[in-house]
């Protein structure tokens, strides 16, 4: 293995190539790791240069997730959503988060799937819990909530206990949609 | 840039996808059509057909259900495959059938409580999901650990570790025809549930962690319990070589099934003893050691193979050392308390606060809503520990409330699962479940 390199040098290296579409964000409190934030337009180039630049080489992605800001009141965070990547490198013993901002109203990633195939139900499971969709991932049905259903449970607004399986699953209802009519027996939640 | 590494097994850009198959089930596909934009880029489910018109036994294939209610998926887990004869042609999974919303329930719990359904998820090993936990949010306070905390969540894992291992590989017995490994195994495992019984008062869900420590200390005859039982696994694990290397018929049915070169093992994600027996040595007790595991002397073991084979072996030998590190461990525990004296962070003792105003704040100040555990706000950590899958990593997000703003697990089952499909294509259907054996996906920790 070669030597680990911190987050900050990781950080400098890539400012060094990207220069202003990268701004770094570092995390209250002692010894926290450095995250960095590069808008979804230079995503892929900033992606593939982690893992192929020599010295770097990432060649592990660890994970994909994303985060709802919604109730986060913080200035500096713009946009609703973050996808949130944690990078490894098997050769260097190093790692890195990357994180990317989504609006709300156009909530897609450009996916990382043709770099690592570990992204392929990564990026399924965050499009699952937060309708964020990863252009490119040849993937993109639901992985833990049933196909037909409409929400994403782990967006902010939606409620702890869900809507109740009628507002859920409307289609099973011998009565059609809610609205008031009775619906199946033992429906609702 | 660089020119674009393409992954293994994914399909080279632009070239024709086959066209998807259509489920047979109208009531499932007209609930999909009402809301196309979040399917995806997938207009239809890929399940394969089960239609009487091209579904024949003259020679085509035909669509056989693996799960979720089946001996061999150990869990809920469902394997669609096509077959043609014996031979399975494509598979298909589906996953979510135990999906509980732990990540949810997070944001709604406040840091300790969450330790309880962190048991949930790993429950064949519950002890290293706590330990996980305990540790990523000690990673976000800044909390230390007393010593002797460290050395006892190093034995309980270890020992957590040990269970789930052999159980299994006593599974993956069962599932090619050795069948009694899989009751030696079992036996062996409820001693470790003993010991964990005499520690944490639970066999399964141990929730023994608390942030900054242990809930309460080891009892006397703890020392003795460890070293009997570090003797009686060793000579388990003979029992358990013996019974299967070098068998035949063992061999026949694991060797070269489910074959993962390292290259691939790397790129798509896989971790623990699955990546190693596909020849790296990526441990992160040695990568990033915590709790103290610089301090023991232990070895990463690798394997060639890559196969079902090179997986038993390698947790087998991944035993031998989980066992070396308990006996260096024991002989070194050191007196002392197991839970942090930072009375912000840990619970005083219960004779305290009926006796002293000061404790009874500090109580106070950690229970009661809107206080608790407060870290600082915006302040978030990626932190994985070796569970007995593979990294098991805790991602957490703090907004400065008494929970947690967002609690991201990655579950090293959920990587192993995915590419099952690769693995099993080209295979016969028991060869399938022998991959599946080694491949150790607990449904538990997949569906979350």
């Amino acid at each position: 293995m070669g030597t680990p390199l911190t987050p900050e040098q990781i950080t400098e290296r890539l400012s060094k190539q990207f220069g202003d579409e990268l701004s770094v964000h570092l995390p209250p409190g002692k010894s926290a790791a450095q995250v960095a934030i590069v808008s979804r337009e230079s995503l892929e180039d900033t992606l593939s240069f982690l893992q192929s630049e020599a010295g770097l080489e990432f060649d592990f992605l660890v994970d994909v997730t994303a985060v709802d800001y919604l109730h986060f009141d913080e200035p500096s965070i713009q946009e609703r959503f973050a996808a949130v990547y944690q990078l490894y490198s098997t050769i260097h013993n190093h790692r890195f988060t990357l994180k990317t901002p989504v609006p709300e109203d156009d909530a897609w990633v450009p996916s990382a799937v043709e770099l690592w195939g570990s992204a392929l139900w990564a990026e399924r499971e965050t499009h699952d819990m937060y309708g964020i969709r990863f252009k490119g991932n040849p993937d993109m049905r639901r992985l833990l909530m049933p196909e037909d259903f409409p929400g994403f449970p782990l967006r902010k607004d939606y409620p702890l206990r869900g809507r109740g399986e009628r507002d859920a699953f409307p289609q099973y209802l011998d009565s059609g949609p809610i609205s008031g009519g009775a619906g199946k027996e033992g429906g609702g939640g | 840039m660089s020119e674009k590494r393409k992954a293994p097994g994914m399909p080279a850009e632009g070239a024709e996808q086959s066209p998807p198959e259509t489920l047979g089930l109208e009531l499932l596909r007209k609930g999909l059509a009402a809301d196309p934009e979040y399917r995806g880029e997938h207009p239809e489910p890929r399940f394969f057909i089960t239609d009487e018109a091209e579904d024949d036994f003259g020679g085509k294939t035909m669509t056989l259900n693996l799960g979720p209610q089946h001996p061999a998926t150990h869990g809920t887990l469902r394997v669609v495959l096509k077959v043609r004869g014996e031979k399975i042609v494509a598979a298909d999974t589906e996953i979510g059938f135990l999906h509980t919303g732990f990540e949810k329930l997070s944001e709604h719990m406040s840091y300790q409580q969450w330790v309880t359904v962190t048991d949930r998820m790993n429950y064949m090993s519950a002890m290293n999901n706590n330990v996980g936990y305990a540790i990523a949010c000690e990673e976000l306070l800044g909390v230390e650990v007393p010593r002797r905390a460290q050395v006892i969540r190093v034995i309980l894992s270890e020992f957590s570790r040990l269970a789930d291992h052999i159980v299994c590989n006593g599974l993956a017995g069962m599932d090619v025809g050795a069948f009694s490994l899989m009751f030696w195994a079992f036996e062996r495992r409820e001693k470790v549930y003993d010991l964990m019984e005499a520690v944490t008062g639970t066999r399964l869900t141990t929730s023994y962690t608390r942030i900054g420590g242990v809930f309460r200390d080891v009892p006397a005859d703890f020392d003795s319990m460890v070293k009997n039982l570090v003797t009686e696994f060793r000579r388990f694990l003979e029992e358990m070589r013996s019974m299967t290397l070098g068998n035949r018929i063992f061999e026949d049915r694991m060797r070269g099934v489910g074959i993962i070169s390292s290259a691939d093992a790397v790129n798509w994600g896989l971790t623990g003893p699955i990546l190693r027996a596909s020849g790296i040595a990526y441990d992160v007790r040695k990568a990033r050691p915590y709790s103290g595991y610089e301090r023991y002397d232990f070895e990463v073991p690798t394997q060639e193979g890559g196969d079902s084979y090179s997986r038993f072996v390698q947790r087998l030998e991944e035993c031998e050392q989980s066992l070396d590190i308990i006996s260096q461990a024991i002989e070194d525990l050191p007196e002392g308390p197991v839970l942090s004296e930072d009375k912000k962070i840990s619970l005083p003792e219960k004779d305290e606060v009926h006796q002293n105003i000061e404790s009874l704040i500090h109580h106070f100040k950690q229970i009661m809503f809107g206080h608790g555990i407060l870290p600082e706000r915006g302040r978030e950590v990626y932190s994985s520990t070796e569970s007995p899958n593979g990294e098991l990593g805790f991602y957490i997000v703090s907004d400065g409330e008494m929970n947690s703003y967002k609690t991201r697990v990655r579950p090293p089952s959920i990587f192993h699962f995915a590419v099952l499909p690769k693995l099993i294509e080209g295979l016969m259907i028991s060869d399938a479940v022998a991959v599946l054996a080694t491949l150790n996906v607990i449904a538990g920790e997949l569906d979350r």
